[in-house]
C-alpha cells in the first residue's frame, strides 16, 4: 500500500457518495421532463444540516443520540473493506466478508433502536418493517458471499476481488451473472429504493426507511443522510468489482474506469426508479425471496 | 461451445422458477417460448452439424417458438383472462418448492453413474429440474391452461434429457414427438374454450360438478 493510492481511496470513499444520490435524482428527473435539482444538491443539503441546531425530544435517552452516530461510524467502517478499482482495500483480513455483512446489520440495529426510543406509533412501525425485510435480505447477502469465497478461494473481500478475472467469466458466466442479479436486488433493498421503498415518499404509512429518522434534525440526520449515501456507494462498489473484474495496468485508468462504473451504475438505479413503481408492503417479501433464490442457485452451480 | 451451453440451460432453469413465480399467463406463455427457442439452440452447440440436426432445431424452433405460443395465447385472449388468481400452492411456497427440487436434482445427478464426457455438463439436472417444475405447474395450478403450460415445460425437460442422445435419436422420433405435442396442444385449446364457454371460466377445479349423482 502507497499514499499515492491511499489518498485517492480515502478521499473518493468520503466525498462520491452523495455524488451518486445526485445522479439518481437527475437521471430520475430527465425521465420526468423535469428541470430536476443540481447535481450537488445533496452535497449542499448536507452542508445545510451540519449548520442547523439539534433538536432533541426530552423523552428520548442517549440511544437516539447514538443512532446516527454508530450508523455513520458503522457504515464508514464497512466502507474500509471494499476494494475499489483494483486496489485492495484500507482494511483486510480473512473473514472480513462476515464483518463486511453484520457492520450494517449493527447500523440497522441502531437506527431501528433509536426509531424505538422516540415512541412514535409510525416510527415503531417503520423500524418494524426495515427489521423484517432485513431478515430476507441477510440470507441472500451470505448466499452471495459464500458464492464469492468459493469462487475467488479466499476468505476477504480484497483476495476475493482480486482473484476474479476474466478466468471467472469464461468457466461460470451465469453464476457471475446470477450473483449480480441478486446482488442488485440486495443493493435496492439495503439502500430503500424504490422497488421496496420510495425515498421521496412523504406518506409515514408506507414509508420504510424514512420514517425512522423522521424525528432526528440538524447534524444528527446530516450523519444518517450521508451513512445512506456512503451505504448506496459501498454496496454499489461491490457490485461493480463483481461485474467488471478490472485489472488496468495504470491506477489512473483504473480510478476512471471505476467511477465511470459506479456513474453508470446510479444512472441504472435511477432508471429502474423512473419506470417501476414501488412495490405493495405484501409484495417486498416475494421479491426478496427471489433474490435468496437467484443467489442460492448461484451457489449450487458454484458448487459443482 | 459447451460452456455456453451450459450457461443456456442455467438461463433454462431460471425461466422454470419465473413460470413457477409469475401470476401473468401472458408472460409465462412468453418465457414458455423462449424457453423452447432456447432448447432449440443447444442442439446446434453440443454436437457437430448436420442436416438432420439442422431440420429438427429448425422445426422445434419455429413449432415451440411460434405455433404453440400462438395458439395457446389465442386461447388465452378468447376465455378472457389475464391471471391466475388462486392456485393450490401460493407462488411464493412454488417458487420455494421449484428451487428445492432443483437443489435435489442436482444432488441426485451427482449420484447417478453417467459417462464420463456427461458429467460435466448440467444437462442431466437441468432435465430433472425442468421435469419436476412441470409436475409442481400441472398440479397445483387451477387454470387449464396453466396446466397445459406445465405439461409444455415437463415436454421441455424430456427434450433436454434427449440431448444428451443427439447423434442417435432418429429423425422420425423427434419429429413425431414434435408432432404429437402440438396436436396436443391444439386439442387442449380447444378445450380450454369449451370450459370456458360451458362454466364461464376456466377453472379446473370445477369439474368435479360434473361427475354423475
Amino acid at each position: 500500500m502507497y499514499l499515492f493510492q491511499i489518498i485517492p481511496h480515502i478521499l473518493l470513499l468520503l466525498l462520491m457518495p452523495p455524488l451518486l444520490l445526485g445522479v439518481i435524482n437527475r437521471t430520475k428527473s430527465i425521465f420526468a421532463g423535469r428541470q430536476g435539482p443540481p447535481l450537488l444538491q445533496p452535497y449542499y443539503d448536507l452542508a445545510k444540516l451540519m449548520r442547523k441546531d439539534a433538536v432533541f425530544s426530552n423523552v428520548t435517552s442517549w440511544l437516539f443520540r447514538a443512532g446516527p452516530v454508530i450508523t455513520l461510524a458503522a457504515t464508514l467502517t464497512a466502507a474500509l473493506l471494499v476494494p475499489l478499482a483494483g486496489s485492495p482495500a484500507l482494511i483486510s483480513f480473512n473473514g472480513d466478508m462476515i464483518l463486511f455483512a453484520y457492520l450494517f446489520a449493527l447500523s440497522r440495529f441502531f437506527t431501528a433502536a433509536a426509531a424505538l426510543d422516540t415512541g412514535s406509533s409510525f416510527e415503531g412501525m417503520g423500524a418494524a418493517r426495515e427489521v423484517s425485510f432485513a431478515c430476507l435480505v441477510e440470507p441472500a447477502l451470505f448466499f452471495i458471499l459464500i458464492t464469492l469465497a468459493r469462487l475467488g478461494k479466499g476468505l476477504s473481500l480484497t483476495d476475493i476481488f482480486i482473484a476474479l478475472t476474466g478466468m471467472q467469466w469464461m468457466q461460470g458466466g451465469a453464476v457471475i451473472l446470477l450473483l449480480a442479479g441478486a446482488m442488485f436486488v440486495v443493493l435496492l433493498a439495503e439502500n430503500c429504493r424504490i422497488p421496496f421503498d420510495d425515498p421521496n415518499t412523504h406518506l409515514e404509512l408506507t414509508m420504510i426507511h424514512e420514517v425512522m429518522v423522521l424525528d432526528h434534525s440538524g447534524p444528527g440526520f446530516g450523519f444518517i443522510q450521508y451513512a445512506a449515501s456512503v451505504k448506496l456507494f459501498v454496496l454499489g462498489a461491490f457490485l461493480v468489482n463483481l461485474l467488471l473484474p478490472f485489472k488496468a495496468d495504470n491506477p489512473l485508468y483504473g480510478w476512471i474506469l471505476f467511477i465511470v462504473c459506479m456513474l453508470l451504475l446510479a444512472v441504472l438505479i435511477g432508471t429502474v426508479e423512473s419506470v417501476m413503481a414501488r412495490l405493495r408492503l405484501v409484495r417486498i417479501p416475494q421479491l426478496l425471496a427471489t433474490a435468496v433464490v437467484l443467489s442460492a442457485f448461484a451457489m449450487l452451480l458454484s458448487l459443482r | 461451445m459447451i460452456e455456453i451451453a451450459d450457461q443456456l440451460l442455467v438461463l433454462v432453469l431460471l425461466i422454470n422458477l419465473v413460470l413457477l413465480g409469475t401470476s401473468r399467463l401472458a408472460f409465462a406463455i412468453r418465457a414458455v417460448a423462449v424457453q423452447g427457442v432456447i432448447l432449440g439452440i443447444i442442439p446446434w452447440l453440443l454436437h457437430p452439424f448436420s442436416v438432420h440436426l439442422a431440420l429438427i432445431t429448425i422445426c422445434i424452433v419455429l413449432v415451440k417458438g411460434g405455433l404453440i405460443p400462438y395458439f395457446i395465447s389465442n386461447a388465452v385472449k378468447k376465455a378472457r383472462i389475464r391471471r391466475e388468481m388462486e392456485p393450490f400452492l401460493g407462488y411464493l411456497p412454488s417458487l420455494m418448492a421449484g428451487a428445492i427440487f432443483t437443489a435435489l436434482a442436482f444432488l441426485f445427478a451427482e449420484q447417478l453413474p453417467l459417462a464420463a464426457e456427461h458429467r460435466d455438463l448440467i444437462v442431466v439436472p437441468a432435465s430433472i429440474a425442468t421435469i419436476a417444475s412441470g409436475f409442481l405447474l400441472i398440479t397445483t395450478r387451477k387454470k387449464a391452461i396453466s396446466q397445459v403450460l406445465g405439461y409444455l415445460v415437463l415436454e421441455n425437460g424430456i427434450f433436454i434429457f434427449g440431448l444428451l442422445l443427439g447423434e442417435v435419436m432418429p429423425f422420425m422420433i423427434e419429429t413425431g414427438a414434435l408432432l404429437d405435442l402440438l396436436v396436443g396442444i391444439f386439442v387442449m385449446g380447444i378445450v380450454i374454450n369449451h370450459i370456458s364457454r360451458e362454466f364461464s371460466s376456466i377453472d379446473t377445479s370445477r369439474l368435479q360438478a360434473l361427475r354423475e349423482e
